[in-house]
């Protein structure tokens, strides 16, 4: 399983493996938006929590229809569903490492993008913290979207249909974190609440996901 | 004789064949009654005016946009389990109902919320889950869509209709929490106090039958569409055989 | 006919949009099923049609 995990992450980091693309996506969304909404930095930094997560949301999707498309091409997705590896330990493997390339680097970066946007300083740590609790949900929602849409020809249109109005939740409570903890309220019960899910999304779907790689290999 | 008898497509096309026509019927009279009851014959509210008689459409199609994602969760939920074709097909065949359904709701909802709240739409929990609910269809029937194995299909649509209502579920209570909303607390309750009166409560009951009967008629009328192209596509796929 | 005063805009609108959209989904359903059986039938009566060919041909 951890060999597996070091296989993806050498994968992406390769040249071409769409490692940083991501992030540079998150980057130019949040460079985008001031120049839609205009320069107000009071409108910027009501709107900032917003931005934030959508932009995440939306970066996390951009590599996702790769997750096990190429695997499924050269054959080796056939190799892991016959491996003594269970596939759900496949599914968790691919989640960690599509975490470790899109979710960790958005969330070490996103200071730089709440800088853009005139979030307030209070709302910089609660920002910090809703990504690194929020994004591997996202990840393993993502897995499991790539997992049903595997044997497509053109999956990638599809699997944002299907993907994005599971990231519902996680959208919905990690700016709210952001959000109340940029105005000085209390910001834990959200916080909690998106661990919770984060916590169900890593330990329940990828038991979907494997359940769903079956069914296509079939 | 048990309830699994129906799982066999024939004894499903004899049944379903002998309930349609009834099914129809009482769908247009029920239909016809509750609604020309309700939009001829009652009173208006004191407050909403007029506007009330939107309720005959409103709550029932907002009823049976929840219920048939529901069912639809036990069809797949049995297909899952037992493998019964009949299961599979009967739950793509109340997706386009379902969504059907919720834009009723969503549009029913937005006419009457311009006169009462002054506006078409607003983030109001109730609304915002029944805009997620009609992603959640669109992409359930996307996903039938594109795949060209029957049981493949069949088997990843159950899942992501069991994976999609435990986050419908989640969306739900997230949008709550999210936003305090315009929209009034349920229409009906077992609880006499809190219901809407009499005048109105009667003709919503019928108009409720005659939408459930409705559903009834159009599932089994697309559930027999759906086995007949099974049937179909086999005998395609035996001549190409031979 | 009812005086529905002020709200006759929205009341019927939001009648006739849904009897629409109702009236469009049985529609559609009633059409594709129609059309199924059609082509079932054709389909039943080709192979029909295929296996006497194939009995009439083990006969001579």
């Amino acid at each position: 399983m951890t060999a597996l995990f070091w296989r993806d992450l050498r994968l992406a980091l390769r040249a071409g493996g769409g490692f940083g693309l991501g992030l540079a996506f998150f980057f130019i969304v949040a460079v985008l938006v001031p120049l839609g909404v205009g320069p107000e930095p009071t409108t910027l930094a009501r709107i900032a929590p917003g931005i934030c997560w959508v932009a995440a949301l939306l970066a996390s999707l951009l590599s996702l229809d790769r997750l096990f498309a190429l695997d499924q091409e050269d054959g080796s997705l056939d190799l892991l569903a016959t491996a003594p590896l269970p596939l759900e330990s496949v599914a968790t493997a691919k989640t960690a490492a599509h975490w470790v390339t899109t979710g960790l680097p958005l969330t070490l970066a996103s200071p730089v993008v709440a800088m853009l946007l005139n979030l307030p300083a209070a709302g910089y740590p609660w920002l910090v913290a809703a990504l690194f609790l929020g994004t591997p949900a996202l990840s393993a929602i993502g897995t499991f979207g790539a997992a049903l849409t595997v044997g497509l020809k053109r999956g990638g249109l599809l699997l944002s249909l299907l993907v994005l109005p599971l990231y519902i939740p996680t959208l919905i409570f990690g700016a709210e974190v952001v959000r109340r903890g940029a105005v000085g309220m209390t910001a834990t019960p959200p916080l909690i609440l998106l661990a919770g899910i984060t916590a169900g999304a890593i330990g329940l779907l990828p038991f979907a996901s494997a359940a769903a790689l079956r069914m296509n290999l079939r | 004789m048990s309830l699994w008898e129906y799982a066999n497509p024939k004894k499903f096309m004899e049944t379903s064949g002998r309930i349609l026509p009834w099914a129809s019927g009482l769908a247009a009279v029920a239909l016809c009654v509750g609604l020309v009851w309700g939009f001829f014959f009652t009173p208006d509210d004191y407050r909403q005016g007029s506007t009330v008689k939107i309720i005959y459409i409103h709550v029932p199609s907002a009823m049976m946009a929840i219920n048939i994602w529901v069912m639809m969760l036990v069809t797949s939920l049995i297909w899952l389990v037992r493998r019964h074709h009949v299961s599979a097909l009967a739950a793509k065949a109340a997706a386009p109902i379902g969504l059907t359904m919720t834009l009723i709701a969503l549009a029913t909802g937005a006419l009457w919320g311009q006169p009462m709240w002054g506006t078409w739409w607003a983030w109001d929990p109730r609304l915002t889950s029944f805009l997620i609910l009609c992603l959640f269809y669109l992409g359930y029937m996307a996903l039938w869509q594109a795949i060209d194995n029957p049981d493949t299909a069949a088997d990843l649509t159950a899942v992501l209709c069991l994976v999609g209502s435990v986050f419908a579920l989640l969306s739900r209570y997230a949008v709550n929490f999210w936003s305090q909303g315009l929209h009034q607390g349920a229409s009906l309750s077992l609880d006499k106090k809190e219901n809407v009166s009499d005048v109105f409560y009667f003709p919503l009951l019928v108009s409720i039958a005659g939408f459930v009967a409705l559903f009834v008629a159009l599932m089994l009328l697309r559930t027999r569409t759906e086995i007949r192209g099974r049937r179909l596509r086999a005998l395609m796929a035996r001549q190409r055989g031979a | 006919m009812v005086d529905l005063g002020k709200y006759a805009v929205p009341v019927i609108g939001s009648y006739v949009a849904s009897l629409a959209l109702l009236a469009a989904l049985v529609g559609l359903t009633v059409w594709q099923g129609a059309r199924m059986v059609r082509a079932l039938r054709q389909a039943e009566a080709d192979a029909e049609a295929a296996a006497q060919a194939t009995e009439t041909d083990h006969a001579h």
